[in-house]
C-alpha cells in the first residue's frame, strides 16, 4: 500500500481531512508530528508521499510558514533532498505550499523566487474559487475537468514572483498547475482571483512536477457534498475532484 | 513584605468588612462578608488574602449564579388581569424543569458538566455550550473576543473527559457602527472599533485552531453602546466512553497547556460587577491559540489512551476554580512553588486565581503519569504536576513549606443563605398607529440595507467555515454564494453521512415589548432555522444564554423572570430541552454622575439537531425559474420590535406571539416534505417580514419573483402589514410543480398557500390583486442588502 506521511505540527489543521482523502484514494496514510522526524523516532524516507497540510504552523509568526520552513530545511533538509532524489512526490496544500515556498522547494529548487504575500484585500476570506487545470508537467491533475472548485481560506496566498522572467519561465516549462478564474474558466478579477495572484496562479509545481503546492483545498472538496451547490445541481453522492487529485498522487506511486 | 499577607476582618464592622471586599476588588456583600468573619471566627484564625480571594471567586455572581440560583418573589401585572405574585424557587430550576418534563432519552449529561451532552450515534455524543465574554470585549474588543472564543473551547476539552471541537459559533450585539463620534460617552470605545477589534479576535482565534466558525448572528442597537455582547459557542464530538469523569484520592493534578502571567487577575469578580470608566485592563486574559492548539492535539492522544480520569479547564477563577471544583467531592493538597510562571514575582493569591489562557487541569492515576509525559513532550506542551487529591474534604494549598489556604471545601461550595429576590414586571399595552402613504418601495430599500438585516458576508468569510471538511449547508450559498444560510449542517464523522444542524434565534427588540414573548420568538426562531435547512424538528436540544442588565433592579429582574418563564412555558410546548446554559448578568454601565445605563435584556437560543443523512438536507437559494413560491404559516399584524417600526422610529406595538401547535405542525410537515424531496428551496420568514426573505432568496439564485399578497390566508388589509409583519413560523418554499399535489397535501389543514412563481428576470414583483406594490430590479436590491456594512 502506497504509504504518505502527512506532517503535523504546532498550528496544523488539516491533516485529519487529508489523512481521510487519502484513505479514500486508497493508501495508509500516517499523520506524523515533526518532532517524531528531527528526533529520528520515525523515517521520513519510509514513505512515500509528504504532504504538508493547511493551518498555522507555529501561528504564522515571522511570516506564514517561513518557522516550519526553516525547521525543514535546518534540521532534516538531507531528507528531503533523498525524498526528492528518490522522485517521491511533495505536496503543500496553503500554509503546506507557503511552506515548501519558503523552505525554497518552489517553483524552483533551492531557489527563493517566489512568495505568496498578503491578499490584496489585507484579511483572510473563505470562498470557493474556480479553478482552470493547467496543461502542466504534472501528473497529478489528470482525469478533472477544465474547471474545477476548491475552496480557498487564507489571509496570505497572493503568490508573486521576483521578476517577470520568471513567469515566462514557469509558463514555458508548464509549471502552472491551477489557476483562478471565472465560471466561463476565463481569468477574472476579484473575487474569481481572490487574493491578486500574479497571472492568477493558484498553484504550481517544480521542474519535475513532482513537487506540487497550492492554496485551494482539495481535501475539502472530496465529496459532491462539500461543493456549495450541490443542492443546485442535485449531485449528492460520490466524489468530486479533490478526491481524484488524492487518487491521482497515490496512484502515481504504486 | 511577606508573599501572603494575614487580612485582620474578626474585629472588623460592617463598614470595615464593606472596605475590605471593595478595595480587594472582591465583590462580596456585606453578608458574604460576615458569612466570611463568622467561618474564620469559628476556627480561631484570620484568613489569608489567598483565602479571601479564593472564596470571592468561588462566590462571584459569575462562578455561582447567585441570581439565577435565588428563590424570587415575582409580581406580574398583565394588562386588563388583575397582578399575580407568585414564589420561584429559583430561576435555575425552573429552566431546568422543562428538560426533566420532556425526559429526552438522547440527552446524555444536562446542565452538569462543562457542556450539554447529547446522543449523536451509538458510540458517538454530541456537546454544545455557549458563552458570553463581554466585559472584556467592552475593554479590550480583539483580546476580548479572542479569550472568548478560546474559553469555550476549552469547555468542550474539558466535557467529560473532552470532546473534539467541530464548530464554533458566535453571536454579536454592537453599537450601531454610523453614530458620530461626538455622540460617543467618555470612557467607551467606538461601536466600529469594537465591531472590527471582536470580529478579528474571534477569527484570529477560531481559525487558528482548525474550527470551522459557521454559525451566528450579528446584531446592532443603541441599547449595546456601552455593554457590547460577545456570545461564543463550541460544538464538540465525543465517545461515549468518555461522557463521565471521576477524581479519586490519590490522582495527581497535573496542569497542562499555557504558563501562569498576571493576566486576567480578578477576571470572574469583575464580570460580576458594572463596567465604569477607568477599569484596569489587566483583567483581560491574553490569549494564544497555537498553545492551545497544541493541547487539543495532546489531549485528543492522552484521551483515547484513557491516560487520565478527569478534567477540566481554567476558565474564571483560573486554578482556584478548577482544582476547587474538581475537588469539590474529595479534597486536594496544591504546591503553588511548582505552578510554570510568565514571571517569577508572582504572589501565590496571583497564581491562585490568575486567569491566564490555554490551561486544562486533569486528574491523573499515578501510574499513567509517565506515558502522559511523553505525549506532552512530543506534542510540546508543557506541564506540572501540582499536587494530589485527598480525601480530607479540604484545600489545602501550599508556597513551598507555608500553608497559605486551607479551607473546608464543603462550607465553601454550600449555597449559603441567598436573600429573596424581589422582582416586578408590568405589562404595557400600546396602541402604535402606522403613519399613512408610505412609499412601500422606498421602505423596502431602507429595509434590506437595514444593518440588521443585511448581508454579513463581510464577516462570515473572514471565518474559515469548513476546515476539517464536515461543512455541507455553509452559511453562504447559492449562486457565487451570495445568499444566505438559515443553519449549518456538518457531516463529522469522515465516512459517515449523519449529521447534524445547528441554529440560532435572538431578538431583544421584542423583548423591549415583552420578554415573555421574546422566549417564544427565539425559540422558534431557533427551531425554524433548523427546520428550514432539513433538520429534523423532533430531535432539537436548546442552549439558554441570557445577557442582562442590572438586575439588583427589581424592574429588571422581572423581566428576566417573565423571560426564563417563556423559556421554559415554549420548551414545553414544543417539546424541546434545554441541555446547558449561563447567564450573564449586570450588563450595565456606571456614568460619572452614577447613572446606570443596563443593555436591553438579551436572550440568546441556540439550537443543535441530529439528523440521519445530509444529503437530505436544503438550501435557502430558489433553483429553478417556473417553481411556485409557498407561504407556510400565519401572517398576523405583529409590527412590534420589527424592523419596520425600528426604522420608522415607531416604539411599541403588538409583538409576534407564537402558536407552538401550528407552528410545531408546520415544523414537522416541513422536515417530512424536505426529506421526500417535495422543496427545492426553504427559507424562514425573520427581521423584515416575508419580503426580506424572498429577496434574499433571489440574490442565492439570480432569479426573480412575481408574486401576489392577496392570495396569502390572512385577514389583514394593509399591505405594509401583509409585506413587513413579523409573525413567526412561517417559511417561503419552493416546489416544482411537479409535486404540487403531494406537497399540498401534506399541508391539508395547515396555513399553506401558493402565492407566486420565480420568473426568469431577476426582479421583485409584488401585487396585492390588480395592484402593483413593488417592482425592484435585483441588482438593486443585491447591492442595498450587500453594501450596507463596511469594515
Amino acid at each position: 500500500m502506497v504509504k504518505p506521511i502527512i506532517l503535523r505540527t504546532a498550528g496544523t489543521n488539516c491533516d485529519l481531512e487529508i489523512e481521510w482523502a487519502c484513505v479514500n484514494a486508497g493508501a495508509n496514510p500516517s499523520r506524523v508530528h515533526v518532532s517524531s522526524i528531527t528526533s529520528r523516532k520515525v523515517n521520513l524516507l519510509d514513505y512515500d508521499i509528504l504532504i504538508i497540510p493547511g493551518g498555522f504552523s507555529y501561528g504564522d509568526d515571522l511570516g506564514a510558514g517561513k518557522v516550519l520552513a526553516n525547521e525543514i530545511m535546518l534540521k532534516f533538509g538531507d531528507l528531503i533532498e533523498k525524498f526528492r532524489e528518490k522522485r517521491r512526490p511533495i505536496i503543500g496544500i496553503c500554509n503546506g505550499f507557503q511552506v515548501l515556498v519558503k523552505a525554497k522547494m518552489l517553483p524552483f529548487w533551492n531557489k527563493q523566487t517566489a512568495s505568496l504575500v498578503w491578499n490584496d484585500l489585507g484579511r483572510f476570506e473563505d470562498r470557493w474559487v474556480y479553478l482552470r487545470v493547467e496543461k502542466s508537467i504534472s501528473p497529478f491533475f489528470r482525469n478533472m475537468p477544465d474547471v474545477v472548485r476548491f475552496p480557498v481560506a487564507h489571509a496570505e496566498g497572493k503568490f508573486i514572483l521576483k521578476n517577470n522572467a520568471l513567469l515566462k519561465k514557469l509558463e514555458k516549462n508548464k509549471q502552472v498547475v491551477l489557476r483562478y478564474v471565472n465560471p466561463s474558466g476565463e481569468i477574472a478579477s476579484y473575487p474569481y482571483n481572490p487574493n491578486g495572484s500574479t497571472s492568477s496562479i493558484a498553484g504550481v509545481c517544480d521542474e519535475s512536477g513532482l513537487i506540487v503546492g497550492m492554496m485551494p483545498h482539495p481535501e475539502r472538496a472530496v465529496l459532491n457534498v462539500h461543493k456549495p451547490d450541490w443542492l443546485r445541481n442535485n449531485a449528492k453522492d460520490g466524489y468530486y475532484s479533490g478526491f481524484q487529485f488524492f487518487k491521482n498522487v497515490v496512484e502515481y506511486c504504486l | 513584605m511577606a508573599k501572603t499577607e494575614k487580612i485582620k476582618i474578626s474585629s472588623c464592622d460592617d463598614n470595615a468588612l464593606t472596605e475590605i471586599s471593595r478595595n480587594g476588588l472582591l465583590s462580596l456583600s456585606i453578608v458574604e462578608m460576615r458569612r466570611v468573619q463568622k467561618y474564620f471566627t469559628k476556627i480561631g484564625r484570620e484568613p489569608t488574602d489567598l483565602e479571601l480571594e479564593m472564596i470571592a471567586q468561588t462566590w462571584s455572581e459569575h462562578c455561582f449564579h447567585k441570581t439565577f440560583k435565588s428563590q424570587i418573589k415575582y409580581t406580574e401585572v398583565l394588562a386588563d388581569l388583575a397582578p399575580t405574585t407568585v414564589e420561584i424557587s429559583s430561576l435555575f430550576s425552573l429552566i431546568k424543569e422543562a428538560t426533566d418534563i420532556l425526559n429526552k432519552k438522547w440527552c446524555i449529561s444536562v446542565f452538569r458538566d462543562n457542556a450539554g451532552i447529547i446522543e449523536f450515534d451509538k458510540s458517538n455524543c454530541i456537546c454544545f455550550k455557549v458563552e458570553t465574554h463581554n466585559h472584556p470585549s467592552a475593554l479590550e474588543p480583539y483580546g476580548g473576543a479572542g479569550t472568548g472564543i478560546g474559553g469555550v473551547i476549552r469547555d468542550i476539552l474539558g466535557a467529560g473527559l473532552g470532546a473534539k471541537p467541530i464548530l464554533n459559533t458566535d453571536v454579536f450585539c454592537f453599537g450601531p457602527l454610523s453614530i458620530s463620534h461626538q455622540e460617543i460617552p467618555e470612557g467607551i470605545f467606538h461601536p466600529k472599533r469594537i465591531f472590527k477589534g471582536v470580529v478579528s479576535g474571534v477569527r484570529d482565534y477560531g481559525n487558528r485552531m482548525g474550527i470551522p466558525t459557521a454559525n451566528g448572528a450579528i446584531l446592532f442597537d443603541e441599547g449595546y453602546l456601552y455593554n457590547v455582547l460577545v456570545y461564543c459557542g463550541t460544538v464538540g464530538i465525543m465517545p461515549k466512553w468518555a461522557v463521565e469523569k471521576e477524581v479519586k484520592p490519590g490522582h495527581l493534578i497535573v496542569v497542562i497547556g499555557n504558563r501562569t502571567g498576571r493576566d486576567g487577575i480578578h477576571g470572574a469578580t469583575f464580570s460580576s460587577a458594572s463596567l465604569e470608566k477607568d477599569i484596569p485592563t489587566s483583567v483581560v486574559q491574553i490569549g494564544n491559540p497555537i498553545i492551545e492548539k497544541k493541547v487539543l492535539d495532546a489531549l485528543m492522544l492522552a484521551r483515547d489512551e484513557k491516560l487520565y480520569s478527569a478534567i477540566t479547564d481554567c476558565g474564571a477563577g483560573g486554578l482556584s476554580s478548577a482544582v476547587g471544583e474538581l475537588s469539590q467531592d474529595c479534597g486536594a493538597v496544591v504546591h503553588l512553588e511548582k505552578v510554570l510562571l510568565k514571571y517569577s514575582d508572582l504572589k501565590p493569591w496571583e497564581i491562585w486565581i490568575s486567569e491566564s489562557q490555554e490551561r486544562m487541569v486533569l486528574a491523573v492515576p499515578p501510574r499513567n503519569f509517565s506515558r502522559l509525559k511523553e505525549i506532552l513532550v512530543s506534542e510540546d506542551v508543557e506541564y506540572a504536576c501540582i499536587g494530589n487529591f485527598t480525601s480530607t474534604k479540604k484545600i489545602e494549598i501550599y508556597d513551598e513549606e507555608d500553608l497559605v489556604g486551607n479551607l473546608d471545601l464543603d462550607w465553601l461550595f454550600q449555597k449559603g443563605e441567598l436573600p429573596v429576590l424581589e422582582a416586578y414586571f408590568e405589562e404595557r399595552k400600546t396602541v402604535s398607529i402606522i403613519p399613512e402613504n408610505i412609499d412601500i418601495v422606498e421602505v423596502f430599500l431602507h429595509l434590506i440595507s437595514d444593518s440588521v438585516i443585511a448581508s454579513k458576508e463581510l464577516v462570515v468569510r473572514q471565518y474559515d467555515h469548513e476546515v476539517q471538511a464536515h461543512t455541507i449547508i455553509k452559511p453562504m450559498l447559492g449562486v457565487d454564494g451570495l445568499g444566505p444560510s438559515d443553519a449549518v449542517v456538518l457531516a463529522p464523522l469522515y465516512g459517515s453521512y449523519r449529521g447534524i444542524v445547528v441554529s440560532c434565534g435572538i431578538n431583544p427588540w421584542y423583548g423591549m415589548i415583552d420578554p415573555y414573548h421574546m422566549a417564544g420568538c427565539c425559540i422558534d426562531e431557533a427551531m425554524r432555522n433548523i427546520v428550514a435547512c432539513g433538520g429534523d424538528p423532533e430531535r432539537v436540544s436548546l442552549l439558554d444564554n441570557f445577557c442582562w442588565g442590572n438586575c439588583n433592579d427589581s424592574l429588571e429582574l422581572g423581566k428576566l423572570a417573565r423571560c426564563v418563564k417563556g423559556c421554559r412555558d415554549f420548551a414545553l410546548k414544543y417539546g424541546v430541552p434545554f441541555i446547558s446554559g449561563k447567564d450573564s448578568l449586570n450588563n450595565f454601565f456606571t456614568e460619572q454622575d452614577k447613572t446606570i445605563v443596563s443593555i436591553p435584556g438579551t436572550l440568546l437560543i441556540s439550537a443543535i439537531s441530529v439528523i440521519k443523512d445530509v444529503r437530505k438536507t436544503m438550501s435557502s437559494d430558489f433553483k429553478s425559474a417556473g417553481n411556485l413560491i409557498y407561504i407556510l404559516g400565519e401572517t398576523k399584524n405583529e409590527l412590534g420590535g420589527s424592523r419596520l417600526f425600528h426604522i420608522l422610529n415607531i416604539e411599541g406595538g403588538r409583538v409576534p406571539e407564537v402558536s407552538p401547535e401550528i407552528n410545531l405542525s408546520v415544523m414537522r410537515k416541513l422536515y417530512n416534505a424536505i426529506n421526500q424531496g417535495l422543496v427545492r428551496s426553504c427559507h424562514d420568514c425573520s427581521e423584515g417580514g416575508l419580503i426580506i426573505t424572498i429577496s434574499e432568496m433571489m440574490i442565492g439564485s439570480g432569479y426573480g419573483v412575481e408574486i401576489d399578497i392577496e392570495k396569502i390566508l390572512t385577514d389583514i388589509k394593509e399591505p405594509v402589514v401583509v409585506l413587513f409583519s413579523e409573525s413567526q413560523g412561517r417559511f417561503i418554499v419552493e416546489v416544482d410543480e411537479s409535486c404540487v399535489d403531494r406537497f399540498e397535501k401534506l399541508f391539508q389543514n395547515l396555513p399553506c398557500a401558493c402565492i407566486g412563481r420565480i420568473i426568469p428576470a431577476f426582479y421583485l414583483k409584488v401585487f396585492s390583486g390588480d395592484n402593483q406594490l413593488l417592482n425592484v430590479d435585483g441588482e438593486e436590491i443585491k447591492q442595498n442588502w450587500r453594501g450596507a456594512l463596511e469594515w
